[in-house]
């Protein structure tokens, strides 16, 4: 590896192209801490905005009228508003009321941190495109075959579990992918309130560097290998999901 | 008063359903005993569909009585799972559930609602898929079988729950003329092991061979009924006799 590294301090200095994250060991930390946050945030609001979108879409079919209006509020407001001030947002407006606790040097430090806000923030946003998914999803599924198992004795809770999501899950997957990748590309707004992920450790090393350049490159590659690697996996996923001789 | 196997298995009185304005069912009674085939005709639209779902209760009523082994169906702190397992019905579409394979068609209901231990249901889901004669098919999805398989699928996942008595909607309807006859043979299996059915159906020859009574409704009520033998020969309404002569 060693090799490697030296090759691209050979290319900085007979080029001028400087990778520091490449041959520089801090750097090259920074980066890969940037890149594992990225991954990490991800992960995170790529579960909490599908279990809001299950969720999202069960109350939706409830009887209770103010349950279905206070979620039609939330779709409302998080679709039709941009992410990045939804996340100022939660980070300067809600963040800055909540009680602050004690931290390790005996100053006050707020109950959650950025990271914590950007992953709430972000999936409420990409949960309230859920909702809406699979909500049609759900509409998709025939009411005769919901009738069936009802006459089993399934209940109301047993159908949507078993029968309902299940058949909804699969009209939706093109659709709720395409959210899901827009969500990844959307987590380099948490920058915005210094979540270190890769764009803002990019960023610092810019900084440090004075390479804006080959960092923007850099950046534009890495994210499109990393949608690219989702989007084919995604991809991959709805094949397996497909029913033989459905749909 | 408890209800005994020699009170009708369903019972139903004077019942009336509407949709909103529309009043389907105007008054209809009738005892189904225990082991008993009944077929019920009528034009589309007389009520047919909306009368067996109700037995059910997939449909609510808006007065009258339904008794299922002296269950009222029509009360409102009915516990539906109990009725559901002594009902079994089987629809026009057979409404499969498309991503389940046969056996996990006939199996799911066992285990999810009986809670019937997974091996076990899987035994039992077995053999009724060989009574319903689709050995071999246990691994294919809905959309891998013809119509014919996949309504006896659905006969085998209703046996399933061992319901008392059977509901069938016009089951047939939706089939290739080459695949009716085989579930009509599954139906008749079932019948001669004493299964009590109500059967919704057009299948004039087939109501002929199996029914005990045969109901004729139109307009929401039951116009004629009485024993195929004498049901087909002394129809004395004029709307059976129309009927009658459109569909023999
Ligand atoms: N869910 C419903 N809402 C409104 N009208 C209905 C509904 N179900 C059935 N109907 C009406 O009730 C009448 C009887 O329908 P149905 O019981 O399906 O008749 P059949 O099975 O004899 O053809 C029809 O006029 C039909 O349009
Ligand atoms: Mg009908």
């Amino acid at each position: 590896m060693d090799a490697v590294y030296d090759w691209f301090r050979v290319l900085y200095d007979e080029t001028g192209i400087n990778l520091p994250f490449l041959y520089d060991s801090y750097d090259r930390n920074r980066m890969f801490q940037g890149f594992l946050t990225t991954i990490w945030l991800s992960l995170v609001c790529l579960f909490f905005s599908v279990i809001i979108g299950v969720i999202g879409a069960w109350l939706q079919g409830s009887s209770f009228k103010w349950t279905r209006r206070i979620v039609n509020g939330y779709i409302q407001i998080f679709r039709n508003t941009p992410p990045l001030v939804q996340l100022y947002f939660f980070y300067f407006a809600i963040g800055t009321i909540l009680p602050r606790v004690e931290n390790d040097w005996g100053g006050q430090s707020p109950i959650l941190g950025s990271f914590a806000w950007a992953a709430i923030s972000l999936s409420f946003f990409a949960g309230a495109f859920n909702v809406e998914i699979f909500r049609s999803g759900i509409e998709a599924v025939p009411k005769s075959t919901v009738e069936a198992a009802e006459a089993l004795g399934f209940t109301r809770v047993q159908i949507y579990r078993d029968i309902t999501l299940p058949l909804a899950f699969r009209v939706v997957l093109p659709a709720l992918n395409n959210n899901l990748v827009n969500l990844v590309k959307t987590t380099t707004l948490a920058y915005a309130i210094a979540v270190p992920e890769m764009l803002y450790e990019a960023n610092q090393i810019w900084s440090d560097n004075v390479n804006v350049t080959e960092m923007m490159i850099f950046m534009l590659l890495a994210y499109f290998f990393l949608v690219g690697i989702l989007v084919s996996g995604m991809n991959r996923w709805e094949r397996a999901m497909k029913i033989p001789g459905y749909g | 008063m408890s209800w005994t196997p020699a009170d009708p298995m369903v019972s139903i009185r004077d019942v009336h359903k509407s949709f909103g304005d529309l009043e389907v069912l105007k008054g209809v009674s009738l005892d189904v005993m225990k082991g008993d085939v009944i077929c019920i005709i009528g034009p589309s639209g007389s009520g047919k569909s909306t009368l067996i779902r109700c037995v059910n209760a997939l449909n609510d009523i808006q007065s009258g009585s339904i008794l299922v082994e002296g269950l009222e169906v029509n009360d409102p702190k009915l516990d539906k799972l109990k009725l559901r397992k002594r009902v079994g019905m089987v629809f026009q579409q057979y409404n499969l559930f498309p991503h389940k394979t046969a056996l996990q068609n006939v199996m799911m209901a066992p285990v999810r609602v009986l809670k019937q231990d997974k091996a076990a249901a899987e035994e039992s889901a077995r053999a009724l898929i060989k009574k319903v004669r689709l050995e071999g098919k246990e691994n294919s999805y809905p959309g891998e079988l013809s119509g014919g398989q996949q309504q006896r699928v659905a006969i085998a996942r209703s046996l399933a729950m061992k319901p008392d008595v059977m509901l069938f909607d016009e089951v047939t309807a939706a089939l290739d003329p080459e695949t009716v006859g085989e579930v009509l043979q599954t139906i008749k299996d079932l019948a001669e092991d004493g299964m009590t059915c109500i059967l919704v159906t057009h299948e004039m020859g087939f109501a002929r061979e199996v029914a005990d009574r045969i109901y004729f409704t139109d307009g929401g009520v039951i116009v004629e009924q009485g024993p195929p033998a004498t049901f087909f020969k002394e129809a004395k309404d004029p709307r059976t006799k129309e009927f009658l002569s459109q569909i023999l």
